[in-house]
């Protein structure tokens, strides 16, 4: 095998912070990113709280507009690409290989390298609050972001910062594609997957081929800032409406990309709870795989009061309320798994069964607005926010905290305190309603979304300030949430291997699960293979492939690697000189940050996985 | 591009997979999928804003065609050289397999160096003619490029409308991606293209160089030239819709 010419040590048995840095299994990145996902999670709730808090009643002064306009825009950018899709991420890394009996994913140093990116991208982002984050929206809608309208560098630090997390999103997709097509244990057909992999698998697919047009979009819009480009000039024939097109051609899959992780997950917690397998298996699969074809037929639903012209805008209404099917069958295959099961409410089937009802309501109010009439009076009200902090906050957070509470024995080998978990339900159940439901009243009512003050005397004083109230319920509730996990994760009562007397494969191991998680390569000979097993449908074969039986020590893991780090290292090196391009030498910070990426890009392909000198076996 | 394997007990160059099909060969066709798209915004961009410049220069004023064919001549060609260093490879024929390797490298080489005269010489695009030749055109109703029109009406006629006789024009009309949507859209999209030849062109030297190198490439392990190649053809396809829609399209009348 041929190696690096320069000679740096590899990593062997790091301990301490380098095992965390060095690291490539797949259940300690799933960690980190769930962990950073959750910070940044908090960064995004503090911004929403500074809004509630200048929202509570009318003509208040605490933070300026300026700074709201920042505050709404990052709040809206932290929570959707540094906190759910990562916390998906978390699951998806965790949870996958152990779903599917595989060791690790098809390739654990990429897997190193996506979150190594996704946390560059992450600081970066937030890093732009000194000197003035990017102002505007989420969204991004040109000409806002033109460098006439908005010289800053808050915009700068916008895109670039989404380019870095989009490189680190396309990494992990390819590599869970290829884990979910190509590791699965013998007898683990496609249709015998367990439904989180399922979703995780669609979400995948839907990410790899949404994320380039957002990448064209923002690559245009960078070469209109940085080298006066026309894309949207209009001042040259540039349209401001292309960057609409491009944005909601990848935002409209995106919202199935938030959420259908978080119906995998409701689709494994509500079973397990049930004591019943789920209701309509491949029903709910071929649903997931409609949505993912028909996610890209409703972009448009975004521009109705752009003046597409009615023909655009029937079409859109209606393709709009054809994709409610799919998502309304998902929600009668739930209620038919739970339907004369044996049920146990505990804190992930309590969020799961809150994830139904307010993702119900959330959606509910999305047909509203699919209807282009309807949606002319609620375009850019608090409607609008209303119905998709249902969705998100309702809907995948809410499935998100289930799941960590679900597997939160598997990975920290701990029990949580239930009593605990269900008064962080409960508060974060009546907290989400009394924050976003007044939404809709002050909403229909009017109110703009992205105000930072109102006048006196409108009529929306008090639901306002029933909003703000409600989100110190929320605190309360998260408070409760992060003193739970970091006391039962230090001190909580051992967990067993398969404390819910669980359906699939990551119950069948010891939790928290070792190294190498499968001493032997699980033979899988049915949907919901392990369930069977325990009831003894299923006879335990000999396994075909795996260790000898002594305790794993002839099984071969990748090991760990610096270059992962490195390379994510130089495209952030690399993306601060795109921003600070005239720092210095001009764009030579840029040039240094690419060549130490090709240095690490160089240095991890010519890496053997395994050195041979460091095996001890064989 | 990662090289990495399963980490099962039975590990080695030809692991077990569920479909038999290698992890990084999948990955590679995952990653062009996606590539399709980035290619597919920038091209849906391009006919978007085609027509819709608000001066020129336009397609018919800058494109050469013969000359764009003779550069994709030279791609396709480099596709073929592809195939035959990956077969040459295959019969364990070393020699064979680095001379079709680096000709391939190199016709990739001529393609960008076709690109970067094309987009010198369109910057720099100048625009002379007499007078008397175009309106001779304009009275027989022939078609007359828009550049040369543009600057017919500014330069050869008088207050009165009426023909300055032995005028003729001598105009700079260079196009930069800054001029018009046509300029700002075009350099994008040919310009990504041949970003993706280049990083092409570097992986496949490196073949090349990794080839000296014994037991590194071999019939064996042939697993790097087969993505390469994977890569090479998909950006050869690439180019035959942007040379059939922006260049072939972009001379017909009216565009
Ligand atoms: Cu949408």
């Amino acid at each position: 095998m041929s190696t690096f010419p320069i000679a740096i040590p590899r990593p062997v048995h790091p301990t301490g912070l380098w095992n965390w840095i060095t690291t490539i299994d797949h259940k300690k990145i799933g960690i980190l990113y769930g962990v950073t996902a959750f910070i940044m999670f908090i960064s995004g709730g503090i911004e929403a709280t500074l809004m509630r808090v200048q929202l509570a009643q009318p003509e208040l002064d605490i933070v300026s507009a300026a700074v709201y306009n920042q505050l709404f825009t990052m709040h809206g950018t932290t929570m959707i690409f540094l906190a759910i899709m990562p916390l998906g991420a978390a699951f998806f890394n965790f949870v996958i290989p152990l779903q599917i009996g595989a060791r690790d994913v098809a390739f654990p140093r990429l897997n190193a390298f996506s979150y190594w990116t996704f946390l560059a991208g992450a600081v970066m982002l937030k890093l732009s609050w000194i000197g003035g984050a990017t102002d505007a929206g989420w969204f991004g809608y040109a000409p806002l972001t033109s460098i006439d309208q908005n010289p800053g560098k808050g915009i700068d630090f916008w895109i670039i910062s989404l380019q870095v997390l989009g490189v680190a999103s396309l990494a992990a997709s390819f590599n869970f594609i290829v884990t979910i097509i190509n590791m699965r244990a013998p007898g683990m057909t496609m249709m015998r997957l367990p439904l989180f992999t399922w979703m995780s698998f669609i979400t995948a697919i839907l990410l790899i081929l949404a994320f380039p047009v957002i990448t064209v979009a923002l690559i245009e819009l960078t070469f209109d800032r940085y080298f006066d480009f026309n894309f949207f000039n209009v001042a040259r024939g540039g349209s401001v409406v292309l960057w609409q097109h491009l944005f909601w051609v990848f935002g409209h899959p995106e919202v199935y990309i938030l959420i259908l992780p978080a119906m995998g997950i409701v689709s494994e917690v509500l079973p397990v709870f049930s004591k019943k397998p789920l209701f309509g298996y491949t029903t709910v699969v071929l649903a997931g795989a409609i949505i993912a074809v028909m996610g890209w037929m409703v972009w448009s639903h975004h521009m109705f009061t752009v003046g597409l012209g009615p023909v655009a805008n029937a079409v859109f209404t209606i393709t709009t309320m054809l994709i409610a099917v799919p998502t309304g069958i998902k929600v009668f295959n739930w209620i038919g798994t739970i339907w004369g099961g044996s049920i146990k409410i505990n804190t992930p089937m309590a969020f799961a069964l809150g994830f139904i009802a307010m993702f119900l309501i959330g959606g509910i109010s999305g047909v509203m607005h699919a209807v282009s009439a309807s949606d002319a009076q609620q375009q850019d009200t608090y409607f609008i926010p209303a119905h998709i902090h249902y969705v998100l906050f309702g809907g995948a957070i809410m499935a998100l905290t289930s799941g960590i509470y679900y597997w939160f024995p598997k990975f920290s080998g701990r029990m949580y305190d239930e009593k605990m978990g269900m008064a962080h339900f409960w508060l974060m159940m009546i907290g989400q309603n009394v924050t976003f439901f007044p939404m809709h009243f002050v909403g229909l009512d009017g109110m703009p979304r992205r105000i930072y003050t109102y006048a006196e005397g409108m009529g929306w004083d008090l639901w306002n300030l029933v909003a703000t109230l409600g989100v110190f319920i929320l605190i309360a509730g998260f408070a409760i949430f992060i003193l739970n996990m970091v006391k039962s994760w230090k001190s909580g009562p051992e967990a067993p291997g398969d404390p819910w007397d669980g359906r699939t494969l990551e119950w069948s191991i010891p939790s928290p699960p070792p190294e190498y998680n499968f001493k032997e390569i699980p033979v899988v000979r049915s949907l919901d293979d392990w369930w069977n097993t325990k009831q003894g449908g299923n006879v335990k074969e000999v396994p075909v492939a795996g260790g000898s039986g002594d305790e794993g020590h002839n099984i071969h893991l990748p090991q760990p690697s610096y270059w992962p780090l490195v390379t994510a290292l130089g495209l952030f090196i690399a993306a601060y000189g795109v921003v600070f391009n005239q720092l210095f030498i001009p764009w030579a910070i840029s040039i240094i940050g690419t060549f130490i990426g090709f240095v690490g890009v160089y240095a991890w392909s010519l890496e053997p996985v395994n050195d041979p000198d460091e095996d001890s076996a064989h | 591009m990662a090289q990495e394997h399963i980490a099962t007990a039975d590990h080695g160059e030809h692991e077990a997979t569920t479909t038999g099909l290698n992890h990084r060969k999948m990955l590679m066709w995952a990653f062009l999928g996606s590539d399709c798209m980035f290619f597919g915004s920038l091209i849906a961009t391009y006919l978007v804003y085609q027509g819709k410049s608000l001066s020129g220069p336009l397609p018919i004023d800058v494109f050469d065609i013969p000359v764009t064919s003779v550069s994709t001549f030279v791609l396709l060609m480099s596709s073929m050289s592809m195939v035959l260093a990956y077969s040459a490879l295959n019969r364990g024929n070393m020699k064979a397999f680095r001379i079709w390797m680096v000709s391939t490298a190199i016709m990739g080489s001529t393609f960008i160096g076709f690109q970067i005269y094309e987009f010198s010489s369109f910057s720099t695009h100048h625009i002379h003619f007499e007078c008397s030749e175009v309106a001779e055109k304009i009275e027989h109703g022939e078609y007359v490029k828009a550049g040369h029109n543009h600057f017919y009406q500014k330069e050869c006629l008088d207050q009165n409308g009426i023909l300055k006789a032995d005028h003729h024009v001598d105009e700079e009309y260079g196009l930069k991606p800054q001029t018009n949507l046509f300029g700002t859209t075009f350099f994008t999209l040919t310009g990504f293209h041949g970003a993706h030849v280049t990083l092409g062109v570097v992986w496949l030297l490196s073949i090349f160089f990794l080839s000296f190198k014994k037991g590194v490439i071999t019939r064996e392990k042939n697993l790097d030239v087969d993505l390469a190649a994977l890569y090479w053809h998909f950006v050869d396809v690439v180019w035959i819709v942007i040379f059939t829609v922006v260049y072939l399209f972009g001379v017909f009348e009216g565009f």
